[in-house]
């Protein structure tokens, strides 16, 4: 269990946790290991999804309508956890049901549950002491979010208070598909290299195999959400995990190497 | 009373967009956003866009739209865009989202004008600071038409900028009393109201749109439906700077249901002259219970955040006054 993009090209899956439901994420996350996903973020559904685009924001709204929590959450990655121990699994929500569930209880019980990290998505630096202590109480890895925007006294701080890996935001904006890479990305990667040797993983738009292949001549990883969740959402629940572990596998290249 | 129903565009709201399009300028910003709720808030921002040359695009629930019909219009006739929300509820909070998806989108050219008190930082003391002169102009002149201080303030809170700009100056004179009115709804049932600080099925703090405060919301951390027949008012959570002052104990909140509102507009129209909009009836609603409760010596200042054209539609709905004969001069 650790986050490691050894093996190329470097891959962050993340899913809408309920959406169909709990068990089908569950077996959707195992594919996707298992067709060559480095890491998994599962992500808490919240009624207000700020930083997201419409494809995850109607996720978003399947899954709490079938009364998904955090707690539902938590299971299972306990069982990911347990069927895949050394994947990377980093939790994903939103800061407003995190706090309800209380930010401690949420550092143990996502120890507890195997996770590797936390990312939350409107968790700003500079408000993130007592997050941070409990995150380090627990030996979780605070994952935080720089976008293009971002000063480099801003990306300094993320770089410095993120562990596992930084996640680069590729254009200014929300998650969502799209057609063509932004030509913001490699910049940015290389404004944040200057603060760290942590590895780095694009996401926001990265899409299909040739924007992995891209994004990996640059970074460490890419992230694909939108992309997999469009591909839940048309895929009948019986047959998604399948479709996810294709898909995975296309987004690699067929193959990952050493 | 202060009377903010007379303003330009018909609303307090004027007040913030002006100073928010000031700063839109020099930062050499050609492209302006807004959310709103009532559309008072739309409204103003169209208006300064229109006087300033500038593109305008303004987010609305499409529940808001249908209830607001009148100032959509205004907002399209003074070349405003009025783009329509149908995430969540449809309203105010649905707004914002969308009106924030588009800011951090188009961030390089775009200028966001949050409408009220609350938002991530700086937007909260920004706008406090744009609606400050609301308590400036009430001291100056309660001190010139009474030679003191008034012993109350009330004005209603939807996300907040006409209360704190209301109580801001006050805030040290620990002898004035500040009130603010949430919306009752149509019960304390969570879904059917807006009272955040309600001490029973009120909100807890949470976070919503980068402000830590109060927030409605279920058990699990999902934030609730709201309901007021105010659209202003119909907001999940609330400025943050209310919710230290409630904390505090500095300013205390209370709640008017939908009917108080109806009836006081009513009151307030036949014994006044003054049709105040439905979010500022909130407060109207509060003053006349307070007041029955105060000596004759005693000084209460209602803050009247807006006037009531806009809700004509609504009222047409909610009051039947045909055969409702108020006055009648005896020969
Ligand atoms: C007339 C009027 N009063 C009050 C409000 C509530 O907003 P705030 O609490 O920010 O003053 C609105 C909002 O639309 C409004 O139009």
């Amino acid at each position: 269990m650790a986050i490691n993009f050894s093996k190329k090209p470097g891959l962050v899956i993340y899913f809408t946790a309920g959406d169909p439901d709990l068990e089908t994420t569950r077996e959707m996350a195992l594919a996707a290991i298992d067709h060559g996903a480095d890491v998994i973020e599962l992500g808490v559904p919240f009624s207000d999804p700020l930083a997201d685009g419409p494809v995850i924001q109607r996720a978003s709204e399947r899954a709490v309508a079938k009364g998904t929590r955090l707690a539902d959450v938590l299971v299972i990655c306990k069982e990911i956890r347990a069927a895949r121990p050394e994947a990377g699994i980093i939790l994903f929500s939103y800061l407003n049901p995190v706090m309800r569930f209380g930010m401690e209880a949420f550092a143990k019980a996502a120890k507890d549950a195997g996770a590797d990290g936390v990312l939350l998505t409107d968790m700003i630096v500079e408000e993130a002491e007592e997050y941070l202590k409990l995150m380090h109480a627990n030996g979780l890895a605070p994952v935080f979010l720089a976008a293009p925007t971002s000063p480099d006294a801003r990306l300094k701080a993320i770089a410095e208070n993120s562990q596992g890996f930084v996640y680069a935001i590729s254009r200014v904006g929300i998650t969502g598909t799209q057609t063509e890479l932004a030509s913001d990305a490699k910049g940015l990667v290389e404004r944040i290299r200057k603060f760290t040797k942590l590895p780095i993983a694009l996401g926001f738009g990265v899409s299909t195999p040739e924007h992995v292949r891209a994004v990996v001549e640059f970074a460490d990883a890419a992230v694909v959400g939108s992309a997999i969740v469009a591909l839940i959402e048309k895929t009948p629940a019986e047959e998604a995990p399948r479709a996810v572990g294709e898909f995975v596998r296309s987004l690699c290249g067929g193959v990952k190497t050493a | 009373m202060k009377r903010e129903d007379l303003l330009h565009t018909g609303a307090h709201k004027i007040n913030n967009a002006l100073g928010q399009v000031m700063l839109a300028r020099r930062m050499g910003k050609k492209r302006i956003i807004a959310e709103t709720g009532a559309g008072q808030h739309g409204v103003a921002t169209a208006t300064v866009c229109a006087l300033f040359g500038l593109e305008c695009v303004v987010y609305m629930g499409e529940e808001d739209m249908r209830r607001q019909e009148l100032n959509v219009f205004r907002m399209r006739l003074l070349g405003a865009e009025v783009r329509g929300v149908n995430s969540g509820s449809a309203t105010l909070k649905d707004a914002i989202n969308e009106a924030m998806r588009d800011w951090v989108t188009n961030v390089r050219t775009t200028f966001y004008i949050l409408g009220s008190a609350l938002g991530s930082h700086p937007y909260p003391t920004m706008v406090r600071d744009f609606q400050r002169v609301i308590s400036k102009e009430m001291k100056r002149q309660i001190l010139e038409h009474e030679g003191r201080l008034p012993d109350v303030i009330v004005a209603c809170v939807g996300g907040g900028s006409n209360a704190i700009g209301a109580f801001y100056e006050f805030l040290p004179e620990a002898n004035v009393a500040l009130i603010g009115v949430e919306a009752g709804g149509r019960g304390m049932a969570l879904g059917e109201h807006a009272a955040r600080f309600a001490p029973n099925g009120g909100g807890v703090p949470g976070v919503l749109q980068g402000t830590y405060s109060y927030v409605l919301q279920n058990d699990a951390g999902q934030v609730a439906a709201t309901h007021s027949v105010s659209a202003g008012l119909d907001y999940a959570s609330v400025g943050p700077e209310h919710a230290m002052l409630h904390d505090s104990g500095r300013a205390t909140y209370t709640s008017a249901t939908d009917d108080e509102a109806l009836e006081a507009t009513k009151v307030l129209s036949r014994t006044e002259g003054i049709i105040p909009a439905l979010e500022s009836a909130h407060a109207i609603a509060e003053a006349i219970k307070l007041a029955p409760k105060m000596g004759k010596d005693k000084i209460m200042i209602v803050n009247v955040s807006g006037r009531g054209d806009k809700d004509i539609g609504i009222l047409t709905r909610e009051l039947d006054l045909s055969g409702d004969v108020t006055r009648k001069v005896s020969a």
